[in-house]
């Protein structure tokens, strides 16, 4: 079959109407204004009449001076150049790129969430003090956690408070513990954030079979071991069987174990992290509860504890009054013991009311099928992707699945040169060369958002790769061929960083 | 698809999970709504909560109400913006990619330095990553800060110092609002001074002497910013000498929205950016020797350094910084300068109307740009109550960040601020009918 050929039958996207945009700067003509001037119905002010003029600064670098057309030409250009969930299959293994529902924007542009402020009075803020109420209580349901504090802006900070909780619980114990055990196949954030409270992370070798067995977490257990921190399932979309086990071991010896929520997505209505050992975890609502991902965030990281950890939750808590206090909701910061506080405000507000949303569109069957769902996609992707990919752990997987480059070393073709090709057939390429334990791994989450016959283009297209690696593989080695830039070189931007514009520069 | 699998039923794709584990019974949740009922709901829910619509508004303390111009939340909800990811492959996210890098560059012209990273989670995380930074430039373990610091900045890097056994140390409030002088507490072991600019209570900061005071024993001058909207008049924290410069950047566009997500913000020099916490966005060509953009200098963070990154920070701040970079790209230097000018001629107006009302007062002398503290006749509780019965949310209680001031309200004016308005709000805080 000839290259158009294959791409016509498996692609995703075609040569459209592509545009060129400068720079916003390179659009800059003096004089051009884009904004319009609000009612001036005071008297004006010379700033040096009220400010010492040494303070005051005379122009403004770096802004340009353009009209509203050109902004929004310039950035409604600079859309078409990405890759988005809504334009097609996003399958950034561990990422969970679900579909976002529109509805969902629309309840948090309501004047009540979008335009109000963190600090009104608690009485003009009831509503919002309750839905926290309400989604804390439903994730500690979801997870089978005991309580659960929405301020982490996002998981990495979630994880960070999980360990600063555990920190303090050791230290009012009077145990100055100073290691925490991370498994091989860890995202980064985990031995970033423990290493960010003053830990020593020590790593933990998954065994051939891929899953972390309860024999490693004896040998590097200790006394001075304050948590082991534990992706269930793990980044290579494996459920860890021995999680009591291994759990047992680390409460044993008086160690608390921490879960990633990273990847909950698969566990929804079937398992719950509290019922397998977990003490305290974070939850990524821009993954498991669809809030929009936003090129990068704003993400949400809440924070769910077992009993044990509550005392140390961030302040200030939600908390419903009670007895002669009366209806209603109360910020409470009255906890001696905890971390203290780890946001300006109350978290990510706005992506608590679009998970809330989510969570009451769905209810408990929704989830439990999104569950079932995204498992059945990655068990179909893998599938159909074993007769042609290295599967380095070929067991039956959860939510994601991961394959290698290892079939193709002969013909010199990579994983980067294979997620390259990938974007030639309009899809976004899967996270690559993540996790670490597997050499040029290559890991896919569908989510429970693709249809068969979504997931059957996919494939298709994954296929035909597959068959262009050993057939030519100069193609690959050259990909993307369709996109408006070529391969960028990324070595150039490291060894002489340009990370502005300047003028004639 | 099952048989595909080669699994018979769907439950058996769940056979890997020890039956032990497994839930037997349904979640407890409350049972799935429509879309149509879901939304009555949650304007139910909305409904509860005071807003810009329903109140006329003096509240900020951090979080700023300013006018979005349309082209921005029109924009921003472009889905190719917001259901993308993270940048990773840039051939495919040159739109996320152009539009950090247009930020990067804007914001150094605002902070007077030289690179800027894609954005931290919000001003006060912004403010304790650059104490940390600070600390990792430095390998010192002292901080001194300044005595404007927002309480809940100070909070945030309290918490994450928690274990690192770091020293802070406080400077006291001057008479006039602004910061004691820190020359006297900064050491050989301090690693950075913070300075708020404007100050928590509003009082506009000597920059200059504070990094002055730090570079004569070799620490860092930290300057963080609340109100960004004040860098459109005040000379930037770089020209003045700051090392590090830091805040919030909600007053760009981005809604108040109860208090996030925002735009935690951070800028440095060049000679620091490898311990430069976030994402960094650089300029390259690709194979034709054409101009485009990728993450670069990932060296320093968590997901190739691991335990040795700057930073556990992944997700940021995206859309928020999309936010802010096409309302700053709309208002250009000379709208954003108008804005600036009147948001003071708004505040100089009504400080005039409040040293001139019998009752209040105006604790603090030192010029400031937007906000400012009044002292009210009875307690400020009372004098809220008041406002609130008007149809105001007046602004903050400082009986916990300034009890010296005695009885006194934390007050800012906006564009938004009707000079009707402001009349009514002086009125109402004296206790006086309008």
């Amino acid at each position: 079959m000839s290259r158009a050929d294959r791409r016509a039958r498996a692609g995703n996207a075609t040569r459209g109407f592509a545009y060129e945009e400068p720079l916003i700067f390179e659009r800059s003509r003096p004089g051009r204004r884009g904004d319009s001037d609000p009612p001036f119905d005071v008297p004006p002010v010379d700033p040096a009449s009220v400010l010492p003029r040494q303070l005051l600064r005379e122009r403004i670098p770096g802004l340009p001076e353009v009209s509203e057309v050109d902004v929004v030409r310039h950035f409604t250009r600079l859309s078409t150049w990405n890759a988005a969930v809504d334009l097609g299959l996003y399958p950034l293994g561990s990422c969970t790129m679900k579909y976002n529902p529109k509805v969902n924007e629309r309840v948090a542009r309501l004047a009540g969430f979008a335009d109000a402020h963190p600090l009104q009075p608690e009485a003009l803020m009831q509503g919002f003090l309750q839905l926290c109420h309400e989604l804390e209580r439903h994730l500690a349901e979801v997870s089978g956690m005991d309580r659960v504090s929405l301020q982490p802006a996002a998981g990495a900070q979630g994880e960070l408070a999980g360990i600063m909780m555990i920190r303090a619980y050791h230290e009012r114990r009077g145990e100055r513990r100073t290691k925490v055990l991370v498994p091989d196949s860890a995202h980064g954030t985990n031995p970033a954030s423990a290493a960010l409270c003053g830990y020593q992370v020590v790593s933990v070798p998954s065994a051939p079979d891929g899953l972390l067995h309860p024999e490693a977490v004896e040998r590097a257990m200790s006394p001075e071991v304050a948590a082991l921190m534990i992706t269930n399932p793990s980044t290579l979309g494996l459920f860890e069987e021995h999680m009591a086990a291994i759990a047992e071991i680390v409460h044993a010896r008086g160690g608390m174990v921490y879960g990633d929520g990273a990847n909950l997505n698969a566990l929804l209505g079937i398992t719950r992290p509290g019922d397998f050992g977990i003490d305290v975890m974070h939850f990524n609502l821009h993954k498991t509860f669809s809030t929009p991902h936003g090129g990068g965030g704003p993400g949400a990281g809440p924070v769910g504890v077992k009993n044990v950890l509550a005392p140390y939750l961030p302040v200030p808590v939600v908390r419903k009054l009670g007895g002669g206090e009366g209806e209603g909701y109360t910020l409470d910061s009255d906890f001696p013991h905890s971390i203290g506080r780890l946001h300006g405000n109350h978290g990510n507000a706005g992506m608590l009311v679009r998970a809330y949303a989510y969570l009451r569109s769905l209810g408990p069957d929704g989830l439990r099928r999104c569950a079932e769902m995204a498992v059945l996609n990655a068990n179909y992707l893998l599938a159909r992707l074993r007769e042609a990919y290295h599967v380095p752990y070929d067991r039956p997987v959860m939510h994601e699945c991961v394959l290698s480059d290892r079939g193709f070393h002969e013909q010199r073709v990579t994983t980067l040169d294979l997620a390259k090709r990938l974007i030639d057939y309009g899809y976004h390429p899967p996270t690559i060369y993540f996790p670490l334990v597997v050499s040029g791994a290559i890991m896919i989450e569908p989510t429970e958002s693709e249809s068969l016959e979504g997931l059957e283009r996919f494939a298709t297209a994954m296929l035909a790769i597959a068959e262009e690696a050993r057939e030519d593989p100069e193609l690959l080695r050259g990909a993307p061929h369709h996109t408006r830039l070529a391969r960028l070189d990324e070595t150039r931007a490291a060894r002489r960083p340009i990370l502005r514009w300047q003028p004639d520069a | 698809m099952l048989d595909a699998i080669d699994v018979p039923s769907l439950a058996a794709l769940f056979d890997p999970i020890p039956e032990k584990y497994r839930l037997s019974r349904p979640l407890e949740l409350p049972a799935a709504v429509g879309e149509q009922e879901l939304l009555a709901e949650l304007e139910r829910l909305a409904a509860r909560n005071a807003s810009t619509r329903t109140h006329d508004w003096f509240l900020g303390a951090g979080t700023y109400a300013h006018f979005v111009p349309a082209a921005v939340d029109a924009l921003a909800s472009r889905s190719e913006f917001y259901t993308a990811y993270t940048p990773y492959q840039p051939e495919i996210s040159q739109g996320t990619l152009q539009a950090i890098f247009e930020w990067q560059t804007m914001l150094c012209g605002l902070t007077g330095l030289e690179v800027a990273n894609a954005s931290m989670y919000d001003g006060a995380s912004a403010t304790a990553e650059a104490v940390l930074m600070a600390m990792r430039a430095t390998r010192r373990a002292r901080v001194v800060i300044g005595a404007g610091l927002h309480p809940h900045y100070l909070e945030v890097v309290r918490t994450y110092l928690g274990g690192l056994g770091a020293e802070l140390v406080r400077a006291e409030r001057g008479p006039d609002g602004r910061s004691a002088p820190l020359a006297p507490l900064v050491d050989d072991a301090t690693a950075c001074v913070v300075l708020q600019q404007p100050s928590f209570l509003g009082p506009v900061e000597d920059v200059a002497a504070a990094a002055e005071a730090a570079h004569a024993r070799g620490a860092l001058c930290v300057v963080t910013v609340a109100e960004a909207l004040s860098m459109a008049l005040l000379r930037a924290p770089g020209d003045l000498g700051a090392d590090i410069a830091c805040g919030e950047a909600q007053s760009f566009g981005v809604p108040m929205g109860l208090g996030g997500p925002h735009l935690g913000f951070m800028a440095t020099r060049f000679q620091w950016v490898r311990q430069l916490p976030g994402r960094l966005v650089g300029e390259t060509v690709d194979g034709a020797n054409r101009r485009g953009f990728v993450l670069t200098l990932a060296t320093r963070e968590q997901h190739i350094r691991r335990e040795r990154a700057t930073s556990n920070i992944c997700t940021n701040q995206g859309l928020c910084l999309l936010m802010a970079t096409i309302y700053l790209a709309l208002m250009g230097p000379v709208g954003l300068r108008r804005l600036a000018e009147l948001n003071l001629a708004k505040a100089e107006y009504a400080k005039r109307l409040v040293r001139a009302t019998p009752g209040l007062s105006l604790p603090l002398s030192a010029p400031g740009f937007n906000e400012f503290a009044v002292g009210v006749p009875d307690a400020a509780a009372a004098a809220l109550a008041r406002a609130l019965d008007a149809g105001i949310v007046a602004g903050l209680d400082l009986r916990a960040a300034a009890p010296e001031l005695g009885p006194a309200v934390l007050v800012c004016t906006t564009e938004l601020s009707g000079r009707a308005a402001i009349d009514r709000l002086v009125a109402a805080l004296a206790g006086r009918p309008a």
